[in-house]
């Protein structure tokens, strides 16, 4: 090589001159680059929100869109923050899938299930019983079934004979002696009963059905005492789990063992699922017969009710579904039932299962029959031995009738479901004659359409507060006639009415329990049917409330609901937080966890407004958001902080004080006091006070009056100081590089200046990032956009020529670069593209109102010299590099784009110049690392651009 | 494997009436063919008397047991000696069902000390170094439907005063009831209802107690038994008062038949509706009841 002392000479290409006047124009090359304010966000890595925003306000930026393109296709983060959808609603999908699957798991499990009544399905009444009612006390089971371990041992059976002999023995065995009764706890309890159902199956499937009917038995002897009275309805449930089983059992069993000659077939086969009884063959209704024959003669009236009606289903073998005849007997049967709770759960069961047979209209008087049964006998529900019992149980009447609710409910609802609005009459009017009858009100409200109740919601708190000395709880009553209201409003001139009788009740509820219960269902029909004036009230109301003593500290979650009905439900937030009440209602929340979650429905429902300038409002805002910025500390994970921001960023986005851009810079330098430990938030107060800049200067066309020139001052002010408090270097970098343009766009050439020498003072912390790799990538495209950016940065006139490219080039030089890496030079020689368009005549592009060097030097002979001075060091470097690599693919490579650059760049006319691209070229030649192809091609471009004599002279030189 | 011998019955449920013939057949299923000495099959109708021991002395009840009744006993000669080839081998039979000469055919029944019982024994003759087979099969007899008699409903009541008191303090109590016919039908329900009008202490329990009456003649007079059948639990627990609770029991199969009144031993019924206080104290009201067997209804319901 040698050729160290080669001096470059920049080829200034003249063009034609072009006789044309200077004029403004609309179209500048630069446009879009000094409209960098609308960069894409997703530069910065961690504003999700935008990624699913509408990209329509983002202008398209020539210069960062690779950048950009290249952070958008590889940053997991923002593709995963792209797909999520926001938790909220993302649990309110998942537990639609959750009901869907048990909807599909309960169709699975009672085929055939005809139901025509559209009630609440009882399946998912099932797990809100469960765990409704629930006790600590000790349970008992009597049972000859459970085992501890010791467990029965079933012999094998070879013969028929042994077969009998050995049910015979077993019949002994589980009729005498062998009963135990255990005391368990309530979760030991659940799974003996679970184990019984084990049992019940796997007995079945062996073959003795005589065990299975004997367990099935007892499981419903279990149900006849009610000995705890808290635990029934769950034991109900369960228990009745095992017999909906055991019916099924035999049902299927009596159908696919009929024997069943299909019409022209010969082969016997299980009965179709839609048989009618006149197929049924004799056989199988001989069988069916001896089931309900032997089930008639269970001695006990709980369990033969329990089990006859388990097996009801199996009618249909004998006669045709005229199941109407057998479900009035034994609606009428359970009058026997003295304890009151057993026999209305014994109604409850009986009309679940008749509603899974029961096809026609005319079927469904038993629903009817059963519930004036229950009206009939009343007032046994408040008999002298009920009450005794409960006294032992020291259970307060008030829990005592609740636990009638799922039942009487359920009978109703079917009772109710598709009956004639002369029904609710009916039943009012003999419900009126009952003392103490709140149970029934409560039942009937919550049973009945809810536009039957709500057009009654007047005469109903009539009744409601006739007589008042009841047990039954009064909010109950308030909240279930709220659940109607609800679900559909009363005639408007009810409205008022309505809500002050039942808000009157409401605010006499002492205790706190109760009161958020009413408040939590009443809220939603306030903020729906009237204004904010009332709801203000209510909101007081609550405040009120449950300030004394610190109630509200065990009701956050109803509080959340209310807040969340409240928000939902408003059409107008703006109003919502300048509702005086309001703010004091979050201040309730005291337990740090719930008062975020609260604020962040908060914010995140103010999605809904566009822009406010309001200054309560503002406030409001910045309070709620200060709450959350607040909660950010050390342990906070990472997810969490993102969601923070980005609902911050959001409120930050709101905000828009129109024209009052000094009211707007003030509302963005209090944000940034308020929410210091943000990165992104911080990143997205420098973007918008970087819009605001750029808006300014649109507004007065470029032409900057005094006042307008501070305030662009103030705003690139801002951004300088804001951005060193940001932690990512990334997120610096980009910042200082954007605010500098900005800057200059706006004339402030000092600001800019700062911005940019401050950037590349910071250039060097990149080495510190662990990951190398995406550090360098990232440095390639940021020196080379700050490379443009530079060509039209006009000198200062303190510093010496060409000062900022000066620090880039030591910053790049002094700094150690990951050795194996070709960063530096691939960005020399980005350096040299630029040095060169430096010295050209006039740049291919400019920023408004900016002299760049061009116009300053008016290529000076100096300047240019100053610039080829600079090349030359440049190409010094870059051949030391060449040699330091040392022979290889990347040395080849190297060498190749050098001497394309030389020859594209360089005045070849100085003698040196040519030497060396020639021996460039041999470089990259002799080890054969670059294609051979690449070079043809190089050459023929070269080629094709060779205008002058002395590249084609070199041309030719050139062997391949 | 061994050689197997089943009868089958053509009808699934095995009940015959009178006059029908009863078809059916043998089913002898062996491995290897074998020779036998003929196949017999006998149709057999007996009435088992026993003396309760109550009534007449232990030795007495164990000597003098009552000779059985035969109802019927037809012999027929399925085949004579010959040879069962390997495999499943059908053999129809038809007999008539009639009662032997001066005999007239009862209803199945299964009582304690009555019972009334049919079945068919076949029995195949092997040389004597192999053992007969042997098989029997039962079947029911049942009445034809008679044609229904008047309903005979009774309407009681029970007070302190209608009773005698049985352990413990007399609560004071009224209760009226009604059953719709003390004539009934073995196929239907017995029905009815009672309601409480006026009771001072709970009721434990509401039951109806289903009683057998077997009256058997023999030397020396006759012996009369009252058993139970069985006992079905209407009301569990302080009942509703003023309420009609019904009166509902299935007459159980084989173990309930018509009223039998014959010379040598007799068969009734009887129901008693027992009251059971909180304090044990007991009252019974006892209803003879007349059971027929009445239309073909077998709507259990």
């Amino acid at each position: 090589m040698g050729s160290n002392t080669t001096e470059w000479k920049t080829l200034i290409i003249t063009k034609p001159k072009k006789h044309c006047t200077k004029s403004a124009v609309d179209d500048h090359p630069l446009r879009t680059h000094t409209n960098i304010e609308y960069m894409p966000r997703k530069i910065l890595g961690s504003q999700p929100s935008t990624g699913s925003s509408t990209p329509a306000s983002i202008t398209p930026s020539v210069f960062l869109q690779p950048l950009s393109d290249a952070l958008e296709g590889l940053d997991p983060l923002t593709q995963f923050a792209i797909q999520e959808t926001d938790p909220l609603s993302q649990i309110a999908s998942e537990m639609k899938y959750d009901t869907f699957k048990e909807e599909v798991s309960m169709s699975r499990n009672q085929r055939k299930h005809k139901v025509i009544i559209d009630i609440e399905p009882w399946s998912s009444r099932k797990n809100a019983i469960l765990s409704k009612f629930t006790t600590s006390e000790k349970l008992t089971i009597i049972s000859s079934f459970l085992s501890d371990g010791e467990g029965v041992v079933l012999k094998t059976q070879n013969t028929a004979v042994d077969k009998v002999q050995h049910r015979l023995e077993q019949l002994d065995y589980f009729d005498e002696g062998s009963q135990r009764k255990l005391d368990l706890s309530q979760a030991e309890y659940v799974g003996r009963i679970e184990q019984l159902n084990q049992e019940l199956v796997s007995t079945w499937n062996s073959e003795q059905r005589v065990k299975a009917l004997k367990i099935a038995i007892q499981c419903a002897k279990v149900l006849a005492d009610s000995d705890v009275l808290r635990f029934y309805p769950s034991k109900f449930v369960l228990i009745t789990d095992i017999l909906d089983i055991f019916g099924h059992l035999v049902y299927e069993r009596l159908r696919t063992k009929a024997d069943y000659y299909k019409p022209g077939s010969k082969i016997p086969t299980t009965l179709p699922e839609d048989f009618t009884p006149d197929i049924v063959p004799e056989s199988a209704k001989e069988t069916c017969r001896n089931w309900f024959y032997k089930i008639a003669s269970i001695r006990e009236l709980v369990p033969r009710l329990y089990v006859e009606m388990a097996i009801l289903k199996s009618y249909s073998f004998l006669t045709s579904s005229e199941y109407s005849a057998a479900l009035l007997r034994l609606t009428h049967m359970i009058r026997g039932i003295g304890n009151p709770l057993v026999a209305i759960y014994a109604r409850c069961y009986l009309c679940r299962v008749g509603l899974t047979v029961t096809t026609t209209e005319k079927d469904k008087d038993y629903l009817k029959e059963n519930f004036y049964d229950f009206l009939d006998t009343y007032n046994q529900v408040f008999g002298r031995y009920a009450l005794e019992g409960l006294k032992i149980q020291k259970m307060s009447l008030e829990t005592y009738l609740t636990l009638y609710t799922p039942a009487l409910d359920f009978i109703l609802q079917a009772v109710a479901s598709g009956a004639p609005e002369s029904l609710l009459v009916e039943l009012l009017d003999r419900c009126r004659n009952h003392r103490n009858n709140y149970l029934l009100l409560n039942t009937i409200m919550s049973a009945f359409k809810p536009i039957y109740i709500a057009t009654r919601a007047v005469q109903l708190l009539e009744l409601i507060s006739e007589n008042n000395d009841q047990d039954f709880p009064l909010y109950l009553l308030i909240r279930t006639l709220g659940v109607s209201v609800c679900a559909c409003p009363p005639p408007k001139e009810h409205r008022r009415q309505v809500v002050n009788v039942a808000w009157h009740s409401i605010s006499e509820l002492t205790n706190p329990e109760h009161y958020i219960t009413c408040v939590e269902v009443w809220i939603e029909f306030v903020v729906q049917h009237f204004t904010f004036r009332e709801v203000n009230i209510i909101i007081g109301d609550i405040v009120s409330h449950l300030s004394p003593n610190r109630a509200y500290e065990q009701y956050y979650n109803k509080l959340k609901c209310i807040v969340m009905n409240i928000i939902s439900h408003m059409q107008d937030f703006e109003a919502l937080l300048a509702m005086d009440n309001f703010l004091p209602l979050i201040d309730l929340f005291q337990q740090e966890a719930v008062k975020i979650e609260v604020c962040k429905l908060i914010l995140n429902a103010c999605n809904t407004i566009q822009h406010t300038n309001d200054p309560v409002i503002t406030n409001a805002l910045l309070f709620l958001c200060t709450i959350l910025h607040d909660s950010i500390n050390a342990l906070t994970v990472e997810d969490e902080r993102r969601q923070i921001s980005e609902l911050l960023c959001n409120v930050v986005k709101r905000v828009d004080y129109g024209r009052d851009f000094e009211q707007q810079l003030n509302f963005y330098a209090e944000a940034r006091a308020a929410f210091s430990n943000l990165d992104t938030v911080l990143a997205q107060l420098v973007q918008c006070v970087n819009t605001l800049a750029v808006n300014v200067q649109k507004i007065v066309k470029g032409h900057h009056t005094r006042k307008t020139g501070s305030f662009v001052r103030a705003c690139a002010a801002y951004c300088f100081i804001t951005i060193p408090s940001i932690v990512s270097v990334y997120t610096r970098l980009e910042l200082y590089l954007l605010s500098g343009r900005v800057a200059l766009f706006n004339s402030c050439l000092g600001q800019a200046d700062a911005c940019f020498k401050t950037a590349l003072k910071i250039l060097p912390e990149l080495v510190m990032d662990e990951n190398q790799k995406q550090a360098e990538t990232f440095l390639l495209s940021y020196v080379r956009n700050f490379l443009s950016v530079l060509l039209t940065v006009p000198d200062s006139p303190d510093s010496g020529v060409l000062n900022c490219t000066r620090i880039l080039l030591n910053t790049l030089q002094s700094t150690k670069w990951n050795s194996g890496s070709m960063i530096v030079a691939t960005l020399y020689l980005n350096v040299l593209d630029m040095l060169s368009t430096m010295a050209q005549e006039t740049y291919p592009y400019h920023v408004t109102k900016v002299e760049s060097n061009d116009t300053l030097y008016g290529s000076d002979p100096k300047f240019i010299s100053e610039i080829d001075k600079m090349c030359t060091i440049i190409l010094r470097e870059l051949l030391s590099q060449l040699k330091q690599i040392g022979s290889g693919r990347k040395q080849a490579e190297l060498s190749l784009d050098l001497m394309v650059k030389i020859v594209t760049l360089g005045d070849l006319n100085k003698n040196g110049l040519i030497t060396l691209a020639i021996n460039l070229w041999q470089l990259s030649l002799k080890h054969g690392y670059v294609d051979p192809k690449y070079m043809i091609r190089t050459k023929e471009y070269l080629n094709a651009k060779g205008n002058n004599d002395v590249l084609l002279q070199v041309l030719q030189r050139l062997s391949i | 494997m061994s050689v197997s011998l089943d009868i089958f019955l053509r009808k699934p449920d095995k009940v015959y009436h009178e006059g029908e013939s009863v078809t059916g057949t043998i089913v002898v299923i062996t491995p290897s063919d074998f020779k036998h000495d003929g196949i017999n099959l006998t149709m057999e109708g007996t009435v088992n008397l026993q003396l309760s021991s109550k009534n007449v002395g232990i030795i007495e009840a164990f000597y003098n047991s009552v000779k059985p009744i035969q109802l019927i006993n037809a012999y027929c000669e399925v085949s004579t000696a010959g040879r069962i080839p390997a495999g499943r081998t059908e053999i129809p039979f038809e007999l008539p069902l009639k009662p032997s000469i001066n005999r007239s055919l009862y209803e199945t029944y299964h009582g304690v000390f009555i019972n009334i019982s049919y079945s068919f024994r076949c029995n195949v003759k092997r040389s004597f170094l192999s053992k007969d087979l042997q098989k029997s099969q039962q079947f029911f007899v049942q009445y034809l439907p008679q044609v229904s008699k008047a309903l005979h409903p009774v309407t009681f009541s029970m007070s302190p005063a209608s009773v005698i008191a049985k352990g413990g303090r007399v609560p004071d109590f009224f209760i009226r009831g009604h059953l719709d016919s003390t004539n009934c039908s073995v196929l239907r329900p017995f029905t009815g209802h009672i309601i409480l009008e006026r009771c001072e202490m709970a009721v434990r329990s509401i039951e109806l107690q289903l009683v057998r009456v077997e009256t058997c003649g023999c030397a020396e007079g006759y012996a009369k038994d009252s058993t139970e059948i069985q006992n079905i639990q209407i009301g569990d627990g302080d009942v509703p008062h003023n309420i009609a609770i019904p009166i509902y029991m299935i007459f159980p199969r084989l173990f309930t038949c018509p009223t039998l009144i014959t010379p040598s031993f007799k068969i009734e019924f009887e129901i008693n509706i027992v009251v059971i206080f909180e304090n044990d104290y007991l009252v019974t009201e006892n209803f003879p009841i007349i059971l027929t067997r009445e239309l073909q209804n077998i709507d259990i319901k």
